[in-house]
C-alpha cells in the first residue's frame, strides 16, 4: 500500500520545476516509478506530492543534438524499451540497443526511464556504466535556465546526483563511437540489478570488414566499471594500457588493463562479496569483455558465454 | 478521482484515488485475483497485466496510469469457453503446476508471440527472464509457449 499524494501532470519543464521549487521536500519526481514507488511502499519516501514528467514535452523523445554534432539525446522519460526498440540508437549506439534489451525484465523495461534510472543512482545501474563509455552528458532543467554536466558529476554517490531539489533531469546525450569503434558490455548477475558490468570499447585503425583489413591498433579505449564501487567510473588507468597497442598484442595488453582496473575501483565488502573478490572478478570481467570487443574487431562474435552473466 | 479503462474488453468507470495500484483496483475493486502479489518489487512477475498489450506488474503501476488504456488480465484470456491456445498449450504440456505464476507467464507470453510469432527458445527465455516459477517448472512453460507459437502458425 502506498501512502497518499497529489499527482500533478505538468506538461512543460518549466511547470515542472516551478512545481518542485513551490513544493520542495514534500515532492518527488516521478515517471516510470520501477524504482519510487518501490521505496515509497517501504515508505523510505513519503512525498505528498508526485510531480509526473511523462508528459512534459520532449521528455519521450529521442533524436539527434542538432547544436552538439552528432550527438544523441534521450529524453528522459524515455523506456527502455523505448530505447531497446529505437532505429535510431540501434544506427548510432548499437550498444545502447542490445545493453537496453538486457535491462532488468520485460515489465520494468515497459514503464522504467532512462531519466529516473540515472536520478535514482543505484550503484547498480546498466545505462550509468555503459553511458560513461559514450562520454554522456545530462541536461538538468530549472527556475534558473538549463545546464549540461557530464554523468560522471551528475552521478556524486550511490543514490546520490547534483540534481538541486527544484531541477529536473531533462535528457541525457551519448556521444556515438566512431565507426572503427568495437565495443562490448559484460554483466554478471542473478537478479535484476546487475552485480558487476564492464562496458569497453576499443577505436582501431580499421575494422575488418570495414575495406581497411584487420585493424592492427587500438588507437583509443574506454573503460567503465560499475557496480562494484560506490559509483560507476571510467578507469583512465586501463585506458591508458590499451591506447596504442597492437590488437595482437591484446591478450598481453588485456592483462595488464585488466589488473588497472582492479586497482582502479574501490569496492567494499557487503553481502555481494569481499572488497578483494570484487577486484578480482573485475580484472576477469575486465579481461572478458576486451576480448569479446577485440573479437568483434576482427569481424568474428564469439561464443564464449559465462554463467549468470550477459554478453551484450 | 474518475477514470475511463477498457477492461479484459468490457469499458469501466471507475473511482480511484492517485495512490491506487492497479493490483489492488483489480483484485479487491473488479474481483479479479487472477494476477496476485507476491514479491511485490517487480522481481517475480506473478501480478503481471498487459496494459495496452504491454506486460506491467500491476504491483507496482499506479492505477491512474491505466486511464484511457487497455487491461488484460488472464480473466480476460479465454473466449467464452474457449481457452486460448496458450492455455490450451499450457494444460496439454503440463506447464501448470501450483498454478501461481502461471497467469503472469500466460500475459507475458501473450505479449511476446504479439511481437514474435517465430520465436527460438533462447527468445522465450530472454523474454520470460524475471517470471519466476517456485515449482521451478521452466522447461514445460518454455515447451507450451514455443507449441503455442507452433500451433498459431
Amino acid at each position: 500500500m502506498l501512502r497518499p499524494f497529489t499527482l500533478h501532470r505538468p506538461e512543460t519543464a518549466e511547470e515542472a520545476c516551478a512545481l518542485l521549487a513551490g513544493l520542495g521536500e514534500d515532492a518527488a519526481v516521478y515517471a516510470g516509478g520501477t524504482e519510487l514507488l518501490l521505496l515509497m511502499k517501504l515508505g523510505l519516501l513519503r512525498p505528498r506530492h508526485l510531480v509526473d514528467v511523462k508528459r512534459v514535452r520532449g521528455f519521450g523523445e529521442i533524436g539527434l543534438a542538432p547544436e552538439h554534432g552528432a550527438r544523441l539525446r534521450l529524453g528522459a522519460a524515455v523506456t527502455h524499451r523505448a530505447v531497446e526498440q529505437s532505429v535510431l540508437i540501434k544506427a548510432r549506439c548499437p550498444l545502447v540497443s542490445s545493453v537496453a534489451r538486457h535491462v532488468a525484465n520485460v515489465r520494468v523495461r515497459n514503464v522504467g526511464t532512462v531519466g529516473g534510472n540515472l536520478a535514482f543512482a543505484d550503484p547498480h545501474s546498466d545505462l550509468a556504466t555503459l553511458f560513461l563509455t559514450l562520454d554522456a552528458t545530462v541536461e538538468l532543467v530549472s527556475p534558473r535556465g538549463r545546464r549540461e554536466l557530464p554523468l560522471g558529476e551528475f552521478v556524486r554517490g550511490p543514490w546520490e546526483t547534483s540534481r538541486a531539489p527544484d531541477e529536473v533531469l531533462g535528457s541525457v546525450a551519448l556521444t556515438p563511437w566512431p565507426a572503427d569503434t568495437a565495443a562490448a558490455y559484460v554483466k554478471f548477475g542473478a537478479h535484476e540489478r546487475p552485480t558487476l558490468a564492464v562496458a569497453t570499447a576499443l577505436r582501431l585503425d580499421g575494422l575488418a570488414g570495414a575495406g581497411g583489413g584487420v585493424g592492427g591498433r587500438i588507437v583509443d579505449a574506454r573503460v567503465a566499471v560499475g557496480c562494484v564501487g560506490p559509483t560507476p567510473i571510467r578507469v583512465a588507468q586501463a585506458e591508458a594500457r590499451l591506447r596504442g597497442a597492437a590488437l595482437a598484442d591484446l591478450e598481453d595488453v588485456a592483462r595488464a588493463a585488466s589488473e588497472s582496473a582492479a586497482g582502479g575501483v574501490d569496492p567494499a565488502d557487503d553481502l555481494y562479496g569481499s572488497a578483494d573478490y570484487k577486484r578480482e572478478m573485475v580484472a576477469v570481467f575486465v579481461r572478458r569483455a576486451l576480448r569479446i570487443a577485440a573479437a568483434r574487431a576482427r569481424g568474428a562474435e564469439p561464443a564464449a558465454r559465462f554463467p549468470y552473466a550477459v554478453v551484450a | 478521482m474518475t477514470i475511463h479503462v477498457v477492461v479484459n474488453g468490457r469499458p469501466r468507470d471507475l473511482e480511484v484515488v492517485p495512490h491506487a495500484l492497479l493490483l489492488d483496483v483489480l483484485r479487491d475493486a473488479l474481483d479479479l485475483k487472477g494476477a496476485k502479489r507476491s514479491c511485490d518489487t517487480q522481481v517475480c512477475g506473478a501480478c503481471t497485466v498487459l496494459v495496452d498489450g504491454l506486460a506491467v506488474s500491476a504491483c507496482t503501476y499506479l492505477a491512474v496510469e491505466a486511464a484511457g488504456r487497455s487491461v488484460l488480465t488472464v480473466e480476460g484470456l479465454a473466449e467464452g469457453d474457449s481457452l486460448h491456445p496458450l492455455q490450451r498449450a499450457f494444460v496439454e504440456t503440463g506447464a501448470v503446476q501450483c498454478g501461481f505464476c502461471t497467469s503472469g507467464m500466460l500475459l507475458t507470453a501473450r505479449a511476446m508471440l504479439a511481437e514474435n510469432t517465430k520465436p527460438t527458445r533462447d527468445d522465450v527465455l530472454h523474454y520470460l527472464r524475471g517470471s519466476l516459477c517456485r515449482c521451478t517448472g521452466y522447461r514445460k512453460i518454455v515447451d507450451a509457449v514455443l507449441a503455442a507459437a507452433e500451433a498459431a502458425r
